[in-house]
């Protein structure tokens, strides 16, 4: 493993915490939302904006840069906090999300809301839309790098593993994936569900290299982000080990935060819990 | 009847995307598993790199697509009309109609003259399918000609595209030059008539024009207007037909449920006409195995039913 810079790793934690923050702020006033899946996806979306990927907000369709598709559109709420940290729009429509008249839709959608790739929402169609940008990065011999992430529900899709074929098939070593794998989908654990496992020994079965960290650790995922691009000839799939609702002392692994926002004692609960661990992360800086 | 020249819309589908990805480099092609039949064979032979073989896998087919148009790329993703629509309704609704991807989904086999195949493959529904699409344009050309022209326009105009043909050869309705004007979203008039005018699509266009030339011998003046564009739907020749004809009758190699007859219905509905009106196509039903003709026969798209069908509704 390689070393980092200790401070630039806990601004990343701290920019994390602020996600967070706004992904709690974001659905408590929306009323409606998925908090679980939001949550367990933060470490992953931030070191991608934040640090891996080649990526412009002043210039979103810059056709060079990096692309993220987010295939399970339910943790609308991290991408969009994301977006708007990174500048792609005011942070203030982070305040609106799901209202009437407003730009940030319930699931993500790409034809009005700035640095957002792909419509999704309906799962299992985000790989193969990653699949069709790292097809033409292909065919026009750039250089740009396509990332997708998909839930460990979610690749109960067929499509999915169309996908998954398609990927090696094509031997598209530009796009990675990422799953994150947080055993929980809306109707129990996944393995009661319809059991994933061994998810490592499925996708390296489909000619996908399998790497596998602590979702939460964003140290080891800006590395494994760097392996997966180092990869040639076949695609990369990084496992994500998660924990649903992250962060939130009282919503992590608990199926019932799938798709309900915290009433408003939860949000003030779920903030002073946040707020302590953003003065914690500040000590340290 | 006079022997007409013949030849199959899918050669001039698999021609033209030859000829468009000399001109548009940015032209790409997908398959699933049915490129002998689709003839996107010959993009493939002589642009192989821009084809992608997606196998049987018709859902990662579209949305692949849909990725590749949202970086440029003019996707033609073809199959069976019943595989390419009914399959992946979902995709088409995200990751292209929602989307507004410039994704063109151009099927071959559509309607039942795909014969011996039988219901499963006899796509019957997909011009209902993708009509109800907020921002889908859907084409059904009616010979090899309109073919070439609509393809090209596919290519060249934005936004998310359906078109339909049959598997069969068709008669040749149009020579290049009478085309070099058309239009999505503007229907042909045919040939012109006074007392009924049959508004077709598709296959059904070159039987309702046999159709007219009967009905003429009974001194029957019959309109035909060929309605190569279900969606946008020209309204304003629909409603010229019911003021200038005395009835009007839709013929389709479709559900008479939802495609151009349920267009053409809802136009005349609410413009209150009081034009007598019919829709001829599949009752509601699955049809079976059998020659096209068979079929067509057995199931009322027959050149005879559609003369006797305007009789009866011109009575
Ligand atoms: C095709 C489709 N079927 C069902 C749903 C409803 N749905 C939304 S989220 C979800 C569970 C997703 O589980 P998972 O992929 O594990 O996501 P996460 O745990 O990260 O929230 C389901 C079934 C959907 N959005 N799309
Ligand atoms: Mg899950």
């Amino acid at each position: 493993m390689k070393q980092h810079d200790e401070e630039f790793i806990r601004k990343l934690d701290l920019t994390a915490v602020k996600i967070r923050k706004h992904i709690i702020e974001m659905l408590y006033r929306a009323k409606s939302g998925h908090p679980g899946g939001s949550l367990s996806a933060v470490e992953a979306i931030v070191a991608l904006y934040f640090h891996h990927m080649k990526h412009n907000p002043k210039n979103p369709k810059d056709p060079n840069r990096d692309r993220f598709v987010l295939s399970k559109g339910h943790a609308a709420p991290t991408l969009y906090a994301v977006l708007a940290e990174c500048g792609y729009f005011d942070v203030k429509e982070l305040l609106f999300l799901r209202q009437i008249n407003c730009m940030l839709q319930g699931h993500p959608v790409c034809t009005h809301i700035p640095g957002v790739e792909a419509s999704t929402g309906s799962l299992g169609h985000g790989l193969s839309f990653a699949n069709g940008i790292a097809l033409a990065g292909k065919l026009d011999k750039k250089d740009y790098r396509v990332y997708v992430m998909v839930g460990d529900g979610e690749t109960d899709e067929g499509q999915i593993w169309e996908a998954a074929a398609s990927a090696s098939h094509y031997k598209l070593d530009n796009l990675t994936a990422l799953i994150d794998r947080n055993f929980l989908q809306i109707d129990g654990n996944t393995e009661d569900v319809l059991r994933l496992e061994s998810v490592r020994d499925r996708w390296s079965s489909f000619g996908w290299y399998v790497l596998e960290v602590d979702g939460h650790d964003i140290e080891e995922i800006i590395d494994a982000l760097l392996t997966a691009s180092e990869q040639k000839n076949q695609p990369t799939m990084i496992i994500l080990n998660t924990v649903k609702g992250k962060g939130i002392s009282f919503m992590e692994n608990n199926i019932d935060f799938h798709g309900v926002p915290p009433n408003e004692m939860e949000y003030k609960l779920a903030m002073k819990e946040l707020d302590t661990a953003q003065k914690a992360l500040e000590a340290t800086l | 009847m006079s022997k007409k020249e013949m030849a199959n819309p899918r050669d001039a589908y698999g021609e033209t995307l030859v000829e468009l990805g000399g001109r548009y480099h940015n032209i790409v092609v997908l398959d699933a598993d049915l490129s002998k039949s689709t003839k996107t064979i010959l993009f493939a032979k002589k642009y192989p790199e821009r084809f992608f073989e997606m196998g049987i896998a018709e859902a990662n087919m579209i949305s692949t697509a849909a990725g590749l148009a949202s970086c440029g790329k003019i996707p033609f993703a073809s199959s069976f009309a019943v595989f390419a629509t009914g399959r992946v309704y979902d995709q088409i609704r995200i990751d292209v109609a929602y989307s507004k991807a410039n994704v063109k989904i151009f099927a071959t086999h559509g309607g039942i003259s795909v014969g011996k195949d039988g219901a499963s493959h006899q796509m019957i529904e997909d011009l209902t399918l993708m009509r109800v699409l907020p921002n889908m344009t859907v084409l059904a050309p009616s010979d090899a000609t309109q073919t070439r022209r609509l393809v090209e326009l596919m290519a060249t105009t934005e936004g998310p595209m359906y078109a339909r043909i049959g598997r069969a050869n068709a008669s040749v309705l149009y020579k290049k030059e009478d085309l070099k004007d058309l239009k999505i979203g503007k229907g042909l008039v045919v040939k012109d008539g006074s007392d009924v005018s049959i508004i077709a699509c598709g296959t059904m266009v070159a039987q309702a024009v046999d159709a007219q030339e009967k009905l003429s011998q009974d001194g029957v003046s019959v309109r035909v207007v060929d309605m190569h564009t279900i969606k946008p739907l020209d309204e304003k020749l629909v409603i010229k037909c019911a003021r200038e004809t005395n009835a009007i009758l839709t013929v389709e190699e479709h559900s008479v449920i939802g495609g151009l007859g349920g267009a053409v219905s809802e136009v005349l509905a609410e413009d209150g006409s009081p034009t007598k009106f019919k829709r001829m196509g599949v009752q509601d039903m699955f049809c079976e195995s059998g020659e096209p003709e068979e079929l067509f026969e057995k199931y009322g798209l027959s050149t005879p039913h559609i003369v006797k069908t305007v009789k009866k509704l011109i009575k």
